[in-house]
């Protein structure tokens, strides 16, 4: 088991491993069929050297923040590194955000640094968000063509300090990253990660699923997500292990890396689990009726011996050609970042690829429970990692409750928050907004949410507070955006939809014009945050004493009505 | 050589034909996540077709953060 109890932060951990494994492969960027980049452990240390002497020398010094936009390659682990080695807080932030809710995030997160790629700054750097984050004093670009304006921004390759840089120790209770969950509409929600909470989560996770040299896992995910984060560049790094990287998530391209790089472990959001189930169940629809039938024999035998746990041994000699399409040496799927369906995962298991499903947010770290796979279960998320505590608080009589968490995984708590933090932190225990129950296996089981938020299939939580600005000044007399199975819970933590409740000025009729109108502006959502339906009603909203919208309460009266009724499609 | 307006074009009907919409249904202007209600996994799979279309190679990067029809012509022509 992995031992990082000597470490205080992610740098000593990360400096510690980068000597200790200095010959093994630790990155493989490739771009389509192209290998771009292959470095050993001892070739990183040499391309982050440099970058965190120039940090240094820039006046960047400890507990200073320094935020990274980019998509997944080298130069964002490598930029990471640096930044953990001189001290500095990490800020991840998604780079499929629009410019203006990076910019928002920047000011938030008062990032002195920005580290970007030119196509990304081509648009920040024009965006009217810029001229509030005047925090940002450096900013550092890669992939920028020769001869072409900067935009006040500097070349990430030629960003190199002379010399050695110092290293800045930091301590366990310091923060290592500042990681935003949600909220760029509403509330930047600024988790901030504890040195501690990285280096006990990645003990946990890879007592279950462990990292060694020679295993290659595959980054998909952004890395500014926790999953990525942790199996995809902490977690493999501490071990030795290998992290492959595609400059093109085509899914031919994504198909050939599994056997070119004899990839170990990937993780995939559920949207595109469900895709690659549809894929492959196509291709076994099309086989002709003989081999179908052989191939059906196989799985069966194959699923009555993983019965109590994998044998991939045996299912990659009964399912050759469909493990040989993975590369052969797959170990299991991680799947995270949204709830999956048990169907979805039973179909990978029946054909001998584990996949690793599990339950966690940011908030605590990543994971909080993970299937171990002895016996697999598709219907649960898994038992608790080692290290959590979790119960169920206030649970009805059928068990179901909210799930609570305990743990040194568990965030210090959200920047500049403090109010918002101690509704979360409760004598220590982190409350997740998640309704569910433990069976009498210990496994857990999710049936709903508390919060008033959706999550979509490709992982991304939408809070219903950060779309109303596009309904501002709309012609009624108030309005209020909710996720359905928040107001009408319903066992099921997949199809979650977001409606529209209504207050009509006295005298107005709900008509085609205003339909229309709704319309209009929802279409200027991104579609996996549009409404789908009105719901309307007849009564003033309840309001706090500044005026904000009571929320629980005028959800609590919507669930009087009858859903099926009171939900007027658009 | 084609020009801008022309590759604009192709790229419209290439998409409308793809998701299989009426020529003529989209404008430059449109953000297709939005007109076309796609995900990121359909935007690949268009994108794929249109570099066949063009001969080209258009890595995701470059296109990061492009959602309306005008610029993905502008960052295809550039690459023509």
């Amino acid at each position: 088991m992995l031992d990082l109890s000597k470490y205080q932060s992610i740098g000593e951990a990360l400096k510690d491993a980068l000597d200790r494994f200095s010959n093994e492969v630790c990155l493989i960027e490739a771009d389509r069929e192209r290998e771009k980049e292959r470095l050993i452990y001892r070739g990183f240390k040499d391309r982050a050297h440099p970058l965190a002497k120039a940090l240094q020398d820039g006046g960047f010094s400890a507990g200073a923040r320094a935020s990274i936009i980019m998509t997944n390659q080298s130069k964002w682990l490598i930029s990471a590194y640096s930044i953990f080695f001189v001290g500095g807080v990490l800020v991840p932030l998604d780079y499929k955000l629009t410019p203006e809710e990076q910019w928002q995030l920047l000011k938030h997160s008062n990032a002195a640094v920005l580290i970007t790629e030119f196509p990304i700054w081509r648009q920040l750097s024009t965006s009217a968000g810029r001229a509030a984050a005047t925090s940002v004093r450096t900013v550092l670009l890669s992939e920028a063509p020769a001869d072409v304006d900067l935009a006040g921004a500097q070349r990430w390759e030629n960003f190199r300090g002379p010399g050695e840089p110092v290293f800045i120790a930091r301590k366990r209770q310091d923060t290592a990253c500042i990681v935003y969950s949600s909220g760029t509409g509403g509330t930047p929600k600024g988790c901030m990660m504890t040195h501690e909470n990285y280096l006990e989560q990645c003990v946990a996770l890879t007592s279950i699923y462990p990292f060694w040299p020679g295993v290659r896992y595959l980054s998909i995910l952004p890395t500014n997500h926790a999953i990525d984060f942790m199996v995809g560049f902490f977690g493999p790094f501490t071990c030795g292990a290998t992290v492959v990287h595609l400059r093109t998530l085509r899914p031919e391209y994504v198909r050939e890396a599994f056997p070119k790089y004899k990839i170990t472990y990937v993780s995939l959001v559920p949207l595109v689990l469900k895709n690659l189930q549809k894929g492959l169940q196509a291709r076994f629809d099309a086989l002709p009726p003989g081999k179908r039938k052989v191939f059906n024999a196989l799985v069966r035998i194959n699923k009555a011996l993983t019965r109590s746990r994998p044998r991939l041994g045996i299912s990659r000699r009964l399912l050759k050609q469909v493990h040989e399409a993975f590369g052969g040496e797959l170990r299991a799927i991680i799947v995270g970042g949204a709830f999956t369906e048990p169907q979805t995962l039973q179909f990978f298991y029946d054909l001998g690829i584990p996949v690793a499903n599990g339950y966690g947010l940011t908030e605590a770290g990543t994971a909080i429970t993970v299937n171990d796979l002895r016996p697999f279960r598709a219907d649960t998320v898994g038992k608790p990692l080692p290290g959590m505590e979790v119960r169920i608080v206030n649970p009805a009589s059928d068990g179901v409750g909210e799930v609570s968490v305990r743990s040194k995984t568990v965030m210090a708590g959200y920047l500049n928050e403090p109010e918002l933090t101690a509704e979360t932190i409760v004598n220590g225990w982190l409350l997740t907004g998640d309704l569910g129950r433990f069976d009498g296996a210990g496994h857990l089981q999710l049936t709903g949410r508390k919060r008033n938020m959706i999550v979509t299939e490709e992982g991304k939580n939408i809070y219903p507070e950060d779309i109303e600005t596009v309904f501002e000044s709309l012609a009624v007399k108030e309005f209020c955006v909710f996720a359905a199975n928040y107001v009408w819970p319903k066992r099921s933590m997949t199809g979650e939809k977001l409606v529209l409740a209504l207050h009509l000025e006295p005298g107005q009729k709900y008509s085609e014009e205003l339909r229309q109108e709704i319309n209009a502006r929802n279409n200027r959502l991104l579609n996996y945050k549009r409404i789908h339906g009105v719901v309307l009603l007849d009564e003033d909203f309840p309001r706090t004493a500044s005026l904000k919208i009571k929320r629980n309460v005028l959800a609590e009266r919507i669930a009087k009505l009858d859903s099926a009724a009171a939900i007027l499609p658009l | 050589m084609r020009t801008l307006e022309q590759t604009t074009q192709e790229v419209l009907d290439l998409a409308a034909s793809h998701f299989q919409l009426p020529a003529g249904a989209l404008a430059p202007g449109d953000d297709f996540f939005k007109k076309l209600g796609i995900d990121s996994l359909q935007t690949l799979e268009m994108l794929s077709r249109l570099e066949n279309h063009f001969g080209i190679e258009l890595p995701d990067y470059e296109v990061q953060g492009v959602s309306d029809f005008k610029t993905l012509a502008e960052r295809i022509q550039s690459r023509l």
